[in-house]
């Protein structure tokens, strides 16, 4: 089946986005001495999935939705409407730069291979759109359903600092993919949430906040060495 | 018990502010206080214990123009079990129109063990409108887990998103004290100021609190987490306090 491909493809970490380049903030919560081992891994997953993930994958429905169910004329200002919906939600800047970041590098290698798709909809915020409504749009080139796309985001939150987790402690990998095998199941169920949500307006889209994560964002930033981008 | 509860602010055209409208019921008693300068101030005076699971409490705030108000609760809000399989909820909405100012000074929120809480704000400002909102959520009362509670503030500046947050804690919040949340801290909070003649500030970390200027409006949230409910407030009234007596 051509859509459960693509769907590897997108979900993959080796998708050439920079995506490895990111700790999902993991680095800062390793140098904060809050990330020791497995244990406290498996509790910052759950509590990234739950919160940064279940905001990302929402906001990635809500993008796919806008463009493949809204009308033209609608699409650029429901997307506009998204990016700053998701700005507010976001209130570290460093997150921010980080997630528009991510967004222009994902847009890049989605103009290269869906270059008849409507990425000229996304809004023109000084620094790019954010990640996630990029990673909509891509998914809808793609041809994903609105699910498969917030499985996408919500899989990629956990995924990039749990493989990041393996570099930055020596965790044995083993034992790391084992703890994301026990969180498929929870991951699963954010992205059905997120996809659901994504009927919603946009103000009441999830805006599950994680003081930390605001925190140890702010804090990595400042590093002038680090392993990590995020 | 249900309550409703209604704050109407307007300027008084010498340069203070009258109080149009102020009533409420128990649990939720509204009595202005004696104060000086521009701002009026009203306690809320919690009238029961609580709010209890099944409590329903709604408080609208309405600033005109060049009004200014000061809020601030007697004593902290304690959450509990009440009625099963039902929230306790207190929702504020909170409008303040251009060159008018909010300062939302309650005390903190105890999410007590068993309770089932939700805290709604929804807060609309116009342009050049002043706002300070302070949300303080203590994760159980001394040595207790806490119950489930969720804090959900939607703040909008001259018609833009300017702030999202939905800060949830207990059993139904999977990772919460976790470390990408809360890190085992039993208390958090925020100080939300918005306030245009205050210049962009950039963002800052000392420890666990973080300075982290909005991109919706001219908006500064300070975050943090804390072992205790003092320390938190020290944390944040560091903040709040020059600018209260700055301004009004």
């Amino acid at each position: 089946m051509a859509t459960s491909s693509l769907l590897l493809l997108l979900a993959d970490g080796r998708f050439p986005a920079g995506a490895h380049a990111h700790s999902g903030g993991l680095e800062a919560a390793v140098a904060a001495g809050r990330v020791t081992d497995l244990v406290t891994l498996e509790a910052f997953l759950a509590g990234r999935l739950a919160t940064a993930g279940l905001v990302g994958a929402a906001f990635a429905a809500a993008a796919h939705r806008a463009v493949t169910s809204a009308g033209s004329a609608v699409r650029g200002s429901t997307l506009a409407l998204l990016d700053a919906e998701l700005d507010a939600r976001t209130a570290a800047p460093a997150l921010r730069t980080v997630s528009r970041r991510q967004g222009r590098a994902l847009l890049r290698a989605g103009r290269a291979i869906w270059p008849e798709a409507s990425f000229d909809d996304l809004p023109s915020t000084p620094g790019g759109a954010h990640q996630p409504l990029v990673l909509g749009l891509l998914c809808a080139a793609a041809g994903l359903s609105r699910a498969e796309t917030a499985a996408v985001a919500a899989h990629g939150t956990v995924t990039g600092a749990a493989s990041a987790a393996v570099r930055l402690l020596g965790l044995d990998p083993y034992q790391v993919q084992a703890l994301l095998v026990g969180l498929a199941s929870r991951c699963d169920g954010t992205a059905a949430e997120a996809a659901r949500a994504a009927d919603e307006p946009p103000e009441r889209l999830p805006a599950a906040a994680a003081p930390l994560a605001d925190i140890h964002a702010e804090a990595h930033a400042t590093w002038e060495v680090r392993l990590f981008a995020s | 018990m249900r309550a409703y509860a209604r704050l109407v602010a307007r300027a008084d055209g010498r340069g203070g502010t009258v109080l149009a409208e102020l009533r409420g019921e128990t649990p939720l008693l509204l009595r202005q206080t004696p104060g000086s300068g521009r701002a009026v101030t009203v306690y809320v005076v919690g009238g029961a214990a609580g709010p209890l699971a099944g409590d329903d409490l709604r408080l609208e705030i309405d600033v005109g123009p060049g009004a200014a108000v000061r809020v601030h609760t007697v004593a902290a809000s304690v959450a509990l079990p009440g009625r099963p399989d039902v929230v306790s909820r207190m929702a504020v909405r909170a409008v303040v129109h251009d060159g008018g100012a909010l300062h939302w000074l309650p005390e903190q929120l105890v999410a007590a063990a068993g309770c089932a809480h939700l805290a709604e704000s929804r807060v609309e400002l116009a342009a050049g409108a002043r706002l300070t909102w302070r949300d303080e959520v203590i994760c159980g009362r001394y040595g207790e887990a806490p119950g489930g509670a969720v804090v959900h503030t939607r703040v909008d500046y001259d018609g833009r998103p300017l702030l999202r947050q939905s800060l949830a804690v207990g059993p139904g919040a999977p990772g919460w004290a976790g470390p990408a949340v809360l890190g085992g801290a039993p208390a958090t909070g925020s100080l939300l100021v918005v306030d245009p003649s205050i210049p962009h500030e950039t963002a800052a970390v000392e420890g666990t609190l973080a300075r982290l200027p909005l991109a919706g409006g001219p908006a500064t949230l300070w975050t943090a987490t804390a072992a205790d409910a003092h320390t938190l407030r020290d944390h944040l009234d560091v903040e709040v306090e020059p600018l209260l007596t700055k301004v009004e």
